[in-house]
């Protein structure tokens, strides 16, 4: 996290790193639906 | 692109393209509405203009520079670099399988998808001899995936639970042999839960999802045997003692909210009440012709119940107690990579329905679709060419999607609602979007409230110009 005068970023933002090195599928299928928990995207892990 | 929004006192800045989340002053807040990706170093003539009533020169410049510094190291309007990405990921090999194991349902839930669950085909278990067919299927057509998901659904599982343990045990004898792991999940209503159930799910099942829609009134008015008699009682100590003995192993008690019960926090709380503290209701999808469905005019209410649980659920962090809220789940740093973001489900291309006649489809949601039917267990057909169609069924294949803030965390959304409601695969059905993105917003502010906690439990820092990186 960094924090400023006027500014805190909560992450490290990290998305386009992760498309070059991304891409492996061995993570979970992720259901978006509302009938299934399973897992919706946002809350996956990589498997990495 | 960015999307900035206000919400419980938080000023809150996503960039979408990398995934920064930033909290901003009023200040830093405000001067975004005069930024793009056109930013240069000096602060536009018109911000300084506008916003000069407001706030003193000076600490407009400052304001400006820092932001600008972020659009330097690429976390505001950062550039979509993505779309080269989307071809790259159509030819998927199939790693997770839906397993209808039951065509038939001992409750008959109002606002069930699946036809009260016979999936409008007529009540029918599938076959040991099917489900070993899904299996081989699923290994044969897997590539080199090793960790491959099957999911027991329905219907109910548990009305064919034999079949549910020869085809676990079936699948465990030859696993090593093609290097595949699999990973089980179990969806049941709980009405036919014992001990001996409970202690062969809580061994053998990666995730259990076990339904409930919270208070007793609510679960009981929709959630019916065949004789109109609520559940709530017989499935409720049955749910306790499954997950006391469960270990640290997944769970979800998982309901829905109709337009009946849109007061739903009650419901989540009542939940944690019960001592469960993985916890997920989600919006009926179904024809907005029904009485209980969830219409755009029901959206306000609904999302101002969305706020009030996540300002629960913040409350409930504070006290030290703990509950989590699926769909508030959200990993800003170590979540999935952009890649899988951008590809959506993966129905039809890395994700399967079977059904109990050994049907394939693209999912549990198409089932009963006869255009939709991609081939055949027992015949070995398959639609290789239905596969490639859903496969670029991606973020950048979309036309609303494309352009949407909330594409990296919401993937697109489900291809069966915008089949069923909108007529398409590809276009998005407008009322889970606009569910989609306040529950992104929700999720976003509760990191926003987390970190304020961190910080202040961190409060023996007592810098006063802190640049410091702390976590
Ligand atoms: S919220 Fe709607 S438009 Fe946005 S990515 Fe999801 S489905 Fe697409
Ligand atoms: S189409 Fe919808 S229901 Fe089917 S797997 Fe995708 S998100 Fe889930």
């Amino acid at each position: 996290m960094k924090t400023t005068k006027h500014i805190k970023t909560l992450n490290n933002a990290n998305l386009k790193e992760s498309a070059v090195k991304g891409g492996c599928g061995e993570c979970q299928a992720s259901c978006q639906s509302a009938c299934k928990t399973s897992c919706t995207v946002a809350n996956q892990k990589c498997e990495k | 692109m960015i999307h900035k929004y206000k919400l419980n006192g938080y000023n809150i800045c996503l960039d979408v393209h990398s995934g920064a989340v930033h909290v901003l002053d009023d200040i830093a807040y405000d001067i975004l509405d005069f930024c793009d990706e056109n930013m240069t170093e000096q602060p536009p003539e018109k911000m300084m203009v506008c916003l000069s009533d407001k706030y003193p020169k000076e600490e407009l410049e400052e304001t400006y520079a820092a932001l600008y510094e972020l659009f330097t190291e690429g976390q505001l309007f950062s550039a979509d670099d993505y779309e080269q990405f989307s071809d790259l990921m159509t030819k998927a090999p199939i790693k997770s399988m839906c397993i209808n194991i039951s065509h038939d349902c001992n409750l008959r839930c109002e606002y069930c998808f699946a036809a009260k669950g016979d999936f409008g085909q007529g009540r029918c278990l599938m076959p040991l001899e099917t489900a070993k067919k899904a299996i081989d299927f699923i290994i044969a057509n897997s590539g080199t995936r090793h960790n491959l998901e099957v999911d027991f659904f329905g219907g109910e599982p548990l009305m064919n639970f034999d079949v549910v343990k020869q085809t676990v045990e079936y699948a465990r004898s030859i696993e090593k042999k093609y290097n595949k792991n699999f990973r089980f999940t179990i969806t049941t209503n709980g009405l036919l839960l014992d001990d001996e159930k409970i202690e062969y799910i809580n061994r053998e099942m990666h995730n259990v999802v076990l339904s409930l829609d919270g208070r007793k009134e609510v679960n009981d008015k929709l959630r019916v045997t065949p004789n109109g008699k609520g559940c709530y009682d017989i499935i409720v100590p049955k749910y306790q003692k499954l997950v006391a003995s469960r270990g640290d192993k997944d769970y979800y008690i998982r309901g829905t909210f109709t337009t009946f019960s849109k007061d739903f926090t009650a419901d989540v709380m009542h939940m944690k009440e019960l001592g469960f503290e993985q916890l997920s209701i989600e919006p009926v999808v179904s024809d907005p012709k029904l009485d209980y469905s969830i219409k755009y005019d029901d959206l306000p209410a609904v999302f101002k119940e969305y706020e009030r649980l996540a300002k629960t659920l913040i409350e409930t962090r504070r006290k030290g107690e703990f509950f989590n809220f699926f769909h508030f789940m959200i990993d800003l740093d170590q979540g999935p990579c952009a890649i899988k973001r951008l590809r959506g489900c993966g129905c039809g291309n890395e994700y399967v329905a079977v059904t109990p006649q050994g049907d394939i489809y693209p999912c549990h949601q198409f089932v009963g679709e006869e255009a939709y039917k991609m081939g055949n267990l027992n015949d070995g057909t398959f639609d290789t060419d239905m596969k490639l169609r859903f496969a670029r069924a991606n973020v950048y294949s979309k036309e609303n999607c494309k352009d949407c803030w909330a594409k990296f965390y919401c993937s697109g959304g489900c291809n069966a609602n915008n089949y069923q409601y909108e007529g398409d695969i590809l276009k998005s059905h407008k009322v889970s979007c606009e569910l989609e993105k306040k529950r992104l917003e929700c999720a976003i502010m509760i990191k926003a409230a987390l970190a304020d906690m961190d910080t202040d439990s961190k409060s023996d820092c007592d810098s006063d110009d802190c640049f410091a990186e702390c976590r």
